[in-house]
């Protein structure tokens, strides 16, 4: 696409993400092989892949949940291989869950507002927020984004499913984000709830670039500009959505009963 | 699962309530907590000397040293069985630095400058204990703080150096100041109960502040937080280092209420008194620890009375409370507090502890 050709002369060689011969082993099983991406900023790309291909393993290297076993992995330039996951969050990566993972005890606007103490310096803060709280407004509007002002006071427990999973979005935009993994964002969602998932996701700021985990194709391929495609732990693929959509060995591996 | 049916029937009227399920729905709202708070105030008018010191002074000594333990399990999901511990180092430090009868040893600084002291290089130890603790999980968390317990309690009685060995230090001076003895009977007591009150309405404060919200946040999700960025490991040493704090005060008020300290005041029952207290009380909110409390100092004064006049041992007092224990633990995992709120959604009379409340300041 000329958009990201464009940039990455803008950029010069400076990537967004960059994954060298990343291989993530557990025990003796390889849950990610030698496993190359660049990821330039501002870059929306989908990662598809049958069950067990790796994808979520990816995420959890780059976020540093799981350190992979080989290669490096650059943030912006910086190696962040080992670095623990809240530093690479400060420097604006973020995360969904494919499993909500929220504070169901919490209000919504509280868990959002988390979110925004997180990559701000008010972490430690011993005071309650007042009413004209910079951190606290932020949350109001990151509430606002995802659509969910009219619930904001209610505690996340009460939320119904597709309204905690805008909430897990809301609390990946906190702050300043660079990249966003989503984790199969539009999972247990309505027709209605995608469209508007996809509404969400395609009206982001355009510097912000993400990668979502997606097995609806609709979803996936409406709102990324290339795709990857990974099979056992490897890069099977990676090109437009258009190639990736009509090529005959991913139909073969994916789009044709490709789900164990 | 009964907090969820209340969130639904509250939920027509969500501006009603505006607040979070936990660490709120603070007993501020109740009126029977206003009662309470008049007679801790009143209480000098009422009580004679013995009911003020032993009874309420220790339910609010121990309550703030419990109450430490309740913002580590309850916000934070960490047992610590070192919260005596670190009350009683800071109860050693104030005699090792301030005044004493064991003049070889204590420095015989002003309290002003020895408390202080006592109260930073508490703090100190016990972010400290917490910074090892903190590597590990539950369980393993409670044997690591137990082990520094019981270091302690060994060092104590071996040392005798600086901690005067089994004998410990005795004849510890108190603050005197403004004319008044502060360890009088009625101005030790409203020292007591305006540090406790302090404690209790700090931790109240903090469970809504950043730090608290993300403390809970921890003890829900930890990855999640750290995916948020928060370091987690930093926010647990952080809560150890201010729970310390809270213990040290009530060290410092234990060491002047006896006018001593020994290794039997920081011995392994004592810590164990602690998470008793704890969670008869209730973990859930910072009122628990002082309920707890009361019901142990209660017991512990008048169950060997009560066992002696039915005609059994009075040293087998503790196995009343063993036995309350056992109770309620098994009626309720959260406590008295607990037990009571399950009673009034239930839609029973509201007053089922007359005197349950005599411990929140």
């Amino acid at each position: 696409m000329d958009r990201v050709a464009d940039r990455l002369s803008a950029f010069g060689s400076t990537a967004a993400l960059e994954l060298r011969g990343v291989t993530r082993m557990f025990g003796a099983l390889a849950a990610l092989t030698d496993v190359t991406i660049t990821v330039q900023p501002g870059e929306r790309r989908a990662v598809l892949g049958s069950n067990g291909a790796g994808k979520t393993t990816l995420f959890n290297c780059v976020t540093g949940d799981f350190p992979p076993s080989s290669g490096t992995i650059r943030f912006f330039g910086e190696d962040v291989t080992g670095f623990p996951p809240h530093e690479r969050i400060r420097r604006g990566l973020r995360r969904t869950y494919q499993i909500s993972a929220l504070f169901p005890g919490l209000m919504v606007r509280d868990n959002v507002y988390l979110a925004c103490c997180g990559v701000s310096r008010g972490r430690f803060s011993l005071l309650r927020p007042r009413a004209n709280d910079v951190l606290m407004h932020a949350a109001e509007r990151l509430i606002e984004a995802v659509h969910l002002s009219a619930v904001s006071e209610r505690r996340v427990s009460e939320l119904a499913h597709g309204q905690q999973r805008q909430l897990e979005i809301a609390l990946a935009l906190a702050g300043a984000p660079r990249l966003i993994l989503f984790d199969e964002p539009a999972a247990g969602l309505s027709p209605a709830e995608r469209r508007e998932l996809i509404e969400i996701l395609t009206s982001l700021p355009s510097h912000i670039g993400y990668i979502i985990i997606e097995h609806d194709m609709d979803v996936a391929l409406r709102v990324v500009e290339s795709v990857t495609m990974m099979h056992n732990g490897r890069i099977f693929k990676e090109g437009l959505p258009q190639e990736i959509e009509s090529d005959p060995e991913v139909q073969e591996l994916y789009l044709g009963g490709g789900h164990e | 699962m009964s907090l969820i049916e209340r969130a639904h029937l509250d939920a027509d009227i969500r501006t009603a309530e505006p607040r979070p399920a936990f660490a709120v729905l603070s007993v501020n709202e109740h009126p029977a907590a206003w009662i309470v708070a008049v007679l801790l105030l009143i209480m000098p008018l009422i009580a004679n000397g013995f009911f003020l010191i032993e009874i309420f002074g220790q339910t609010l000594i121990l309550g703030i040293i419990a109450l430490s333990l309740m913002f580590l399990a309850g916000y934070g999901g960490m047992v610590s069985l070192m919260q005596l511990t670190v009350a009683g180092f800071a109860g050693y430090m104030v005699a090792v630095f301030g005044v004493s009868g064991n003049a070889n040893i204590s420095l015989g600084w002003p309290w002003w400058l020895a408390m202080p002291v006592a109260l930073v290089l508490a703090t100190l130890f016990g972010t400290l204990g917490g910074a090892l603790a903190v590597r590990t999980e539950g369980i393993y968390t409670i044997m690591i703080t137990l082990a520094i317990g019981a270091a302690f309690f060994y060092f104590t009685n071996q040392n005798w150096a600086i901690f005067n060995g089994h004998t410990g230090i005795n004849t510890v001076a108190t603050p005197h100041f403004w004319g008044i003895d502060w360890r009088a009977d009625i101005p030790f007591y409203y020292l007591t109960l305006a540090i406790a009150a302090l404690c209790y309405f700090a931790v109240l404060y903090l469970s809504r502040a950043p730090f608290g919200l993300a403390l809970q946040g921890v003890r829900d999700n930890p990855r999640r937080m750290a995916a948020l960025g928060f370091n987690v490991n930093a926010h647990r040493v952080a809560a150890y280092a201010l729970a310390a704090f809270i213990a040290a005060l009530g060290g410092v008020l234990q060491v002047w209420d006896y006018h001593q300290i020994s290794p039997g005041s920081v011995a392994v029952e004592r810590c164990i008194d602690i998470l008793i207290i704890a969670v008869v009380g209730g973990i859930t909110r910072p009122v628990g620890p002082f309920i707890g409390a009361f019901i142990f100092v209660m017991l512990r004064t008048f169950a060997l009375d009560f066992l002696v006049k039915i005609g059994l041992d009075g040293n087998r007092f503790r196995l009343l409370i063993g036995i309350g224990f056992l109770v309620i633990v098994f009626w309720s995992s959260d406590g008295v507090v607990g037990l009571y709120e399950r009673w009034r959604r239930s839609g029973k009379p509201a007053a089922t502890h007359p005197r349950g409340g005599g411990g929140h300041g």
